[in-house]
């Protein structure tokens, strides 16, 4: 009996140990940073919900296999509060969770408040969406999104070149990051292009009242107005444009995506075009896909975040099966040769500097919907 | 002895606290989360104590510490950035951004002092902000909305021994003026205003000394800040970054200076503890908060303190 008890006993603990070792190898962990609470907390969300649909299509296809280990994606996502002093804790808490990879932050300060440190720890860090500049200057990091200026200069060329306006008055935020770099490159390039900018008018986070920028701009002869904002300011500039009896066409940058949303009256944003990377109304077998899945799951339509953030996970396992290891270093180096096909660029690949190479795509809203401009 | 008792406790304990600090951090003892915070702490106690004295001890409501802060910071980050080695830069660095916290400390005070209570507030508030404008507008030194980058480094747990040396510093700067007759005096004015005036005290002298050297800690403060954290953007120091300094001087109860020390490492520590709670963390967060300062003012607290002050009563005798 007693023999018997001890090779039962033995038995059970190598199944223990061989079962253990295999669900503690096979996985490999991502280590989100965002924020998930604060007032951008919606961009966190998003991303970590876009890049959870595309690990569970990932697994359910049966994992990434590198060599000949396959391995099981999982996310742990740490909120930042978008605030440069908690994403340092936020990191450092996924990192103590054995993270293999940094898709993070979302917001482009707190990933400059975390370069420093990924690159000291020499670990593949992937920004899903944060669009400044500084963000990707280590060897280490990457963008997914386009950065600001990227932006400004695509839509400068667009207005310029495909629409052939020469004329343009700009209303941007002077207490924003993301405002004011789409503002200077896109002012640059209007410039050297040979058009002129009649009007460069500010407000501050939180204006609801544009009525003195929009007379400003009633007074010149400009010939279309371009709002690098969000889509709340964009809401009530349109609005107050329409109410004026403005008829100038608006052009605006990504965070216009989900204007519609707040609009009272679609009229107002009718003929609207700004650059985005994703449109979750476009009629696209891939995109449909993921917004089939995505609002199964959260009972809500994907932005770009939740875009760029489903994105991200696939190019962690393009580099993973490119790098043939899990390895920082090799994952890093892989980086450079890998293509994507994401939701927000089919195909995406990166440069040496960390940015992405891929189409800027223009939307704009059609009888009350968005559509891609053809 | 029995004199000096107090200081012999207080000198052990920060040396123990010190010691235990280093030999968690070299023995690996600590997560990388927690190590992370070591810096943040010794920032927010230094915040705390000095706000404590002005609306502890000073009995004046004030909540434009963090544009003190901001002033620091950025004055101390340009510093920092300027390429001197960091053994000149960094001491150069704390006392700039102390300086020139004081000096605009000086430049609101004799104005906004003869304010009292609520109208004070209010005008620390309005301070504050126009700050906060001033450092977006000034993009050319810094940096605007996007930020001051790239600063370097210097005040990471690994240069624990020079922050914790400078809270000390604050710790007992405070805690020695207030026993001061200097510190008398301002808690004169606290009790009452019009007495202390009668009996020859130059409020306005006092109210402004107080405020300055608040000032010039919160600058100081500023400074660890940016060494820590690499980047200083001007929406980081808006009235919420003032309030949750004030909250901290609250929770510890009003001009008590290790209640202040307590209730900045709790309410810097905390939020980190309670991240297995995910979606619920900053909830739990605010009920603990909550609860902390119904604790506060609750029966069984003042039951509690009655005690120990029996207690001690009993030993003198």
């Amino acid at each position: 009996m007693k023999k018997v008890l001890k090779t039962a006993g033995i038995a059970c603990t190598i199944a223990m140990l061989a079962s253990s070792v295999a669900s503690a190898a096979d996985t490999f962990l991502i280590g989100g940073v965002g924020p998930l609470t604060g007032a951008a907390a919606s961009y966190g969300v998003s991303v970590k919900q876009g890049a959870e649909i595309a690990i569970e299509e990932i697994n359910a296809a049966g994992g990434v296999t590198v060599g000949d280990t396959t391995y099981e994606l999982a996310l742990q996502f740490e909120d930042d509060q978008a605030s440069e002093d908690i994403a340092p804790q936020a990191y450092n808490a996924v990192m103590d969770a054995g993270a293999n990879v940094i898709m993070g932050a979302v917001t482009s300060g707190a990933c400059i408040a975390i370069t420093a440190q990924t690159y000291a720890d020499g670990i593949l860090q992937v920004t899903p969406s944060g669009s400044a500049e500084a963000c990707i200057e280590n060897d280490n990091a990457f963008r997914i999104c386009f950065s600001d200026p990227e932006q400004g200069v695509a839509m400068a060329d667009y207005m310029t070149d495909t629409l052939g306006l020469t004329k343009i008055a700009v209303i941007y935020n002077t207490a924003d990051e993301y405002s004011t770099g789409i503002r200077e490159a896109f002012e640059a390039e209007v410039a050297e292009k040979g058009g002129e900018i009649v009007a460069s008018e500010a407000f501050q986070t939180n204006d609801t009242d544009f009525n003195a920028q929009l007379t400003t701009i009633n007074g010149t002869d400009a010939e279309a107005i371009y709002v690098p904002a969000y889509y709340q300011d964009a809401t009530y500039i349109t609005k107050q444009a329409s109410d004026m009896g403005m008829s100038l066409p608006f052009f605006g940058s990504d965070g216009w995506d989900g204007v519609l949303g707040t609009v009272t009256d679609p009229a107002t944003v009718e003929g609207c075009i700004f650059t985005s990377p994703f449109c979750a109304s476009v009629d696209d077998e891939k995109t449909v896909a993921f917004v089939e899945a995505y609002k199964a799951a959260y009972d809500a339509t994907p932005d770009q975040f939740a875009a760029d953030g489903y994105d991200c996970v696939y190019t962690f396992k393009a580099a993973m099966e490119q790098a043939g290891s899990i390895e920082s270093a090799d994952l890093i180096a892989a980086m450079t040769e890998i293509s994507v096909s994401g939701q927000t660029g089919d195909p995406i690949t990166f440069d040496a500097s960390g940015a992405p190479i891929k189409d800027v795509k223009f939307v704009t809203v059609k009888d009350g919907a968005y559509t891609f401009v053809e | 002895m029995k004199k000096y008792g107090k200081q012999i406790i207080g000198c052990v304990a920060a040396a123990a606290v010190y010691a235990a600090v280093m030999i968690l951090v070299n023995g690996g003892f600590l997560s990388r989360q927690m190590m992370s915070l070591i810096i943040p702490v010794c920032m927010n106690i230094i915040l705390a104590v000095s706000l404590c004295m002005v609306v502890g001890f000073l009995g004046e409501l004030s909540l434009g510490h963090a544009a003190f802060m901001s002033i620091g910071a950025y004055s101390g980050a340009l510093i920092l950035k300027s390429g001197l080695p960091t053994v000149a830069a960094l001491p150069l660095a704390v006392l700039v951004g102390g300086v020139c916290a004081a000096l605009l400390g000086l430049l609101v005070g004799i104005p906004v002092l003869r304010l009292r209570g609520d109208y004070l507030a209010i005008t620390t508030l309005g301070f504050g902000e126009i700050i906060k404008s001033v450092f977006n507008a000034a993009t050319p030194v810094t940096g605007g909305a996007g930020g001051l980058k790239k600063i370097p480094p210097v005040t990471t747990y690994r240069n624990f021994t020079f922050v914790y040396i400078l809270m000390l510093l604050v710790i007992l700067l405070v805690s020695n003026l207030v026993k001061s007759r200097h510190g008398r005096a301002i808690c004169a004015i606290r009790d009452n205003y019009i007495a202390a005036e009668a009996i020859g005290i130059k409020v306005s002298f006092f109210k402004t000394m107080a405020f300055v050297i608040a000032a010039f800690m919160a600058g100081m403060a500023g400074v660890v800040y940016a060494g820590n954290i690499g980047i200083l953007k001007p929406v980081n120091f808006d009235y919420n970054t003032s309030i949750e300094i004030l909250v901290m001087v609250v929770l510890g109860g009003m001009g008590n200076i290790t209640g202040s020390i307590i209730a900045a490492f709790l309410l810097t520590v905390l939020p980190e503890m309670l991240r297995g709670l995910s979606n619920y963390r900053m909830l739990v967060y605010a009920i603990a908060l909550i609860a902390m300062m119904l604790f506060n003012n609750s029966p069984l607290k003042r039951m509690l303190v009655e005690k120990h002050n029996m207690r001690q009563a009993g030993k003198i005798e």
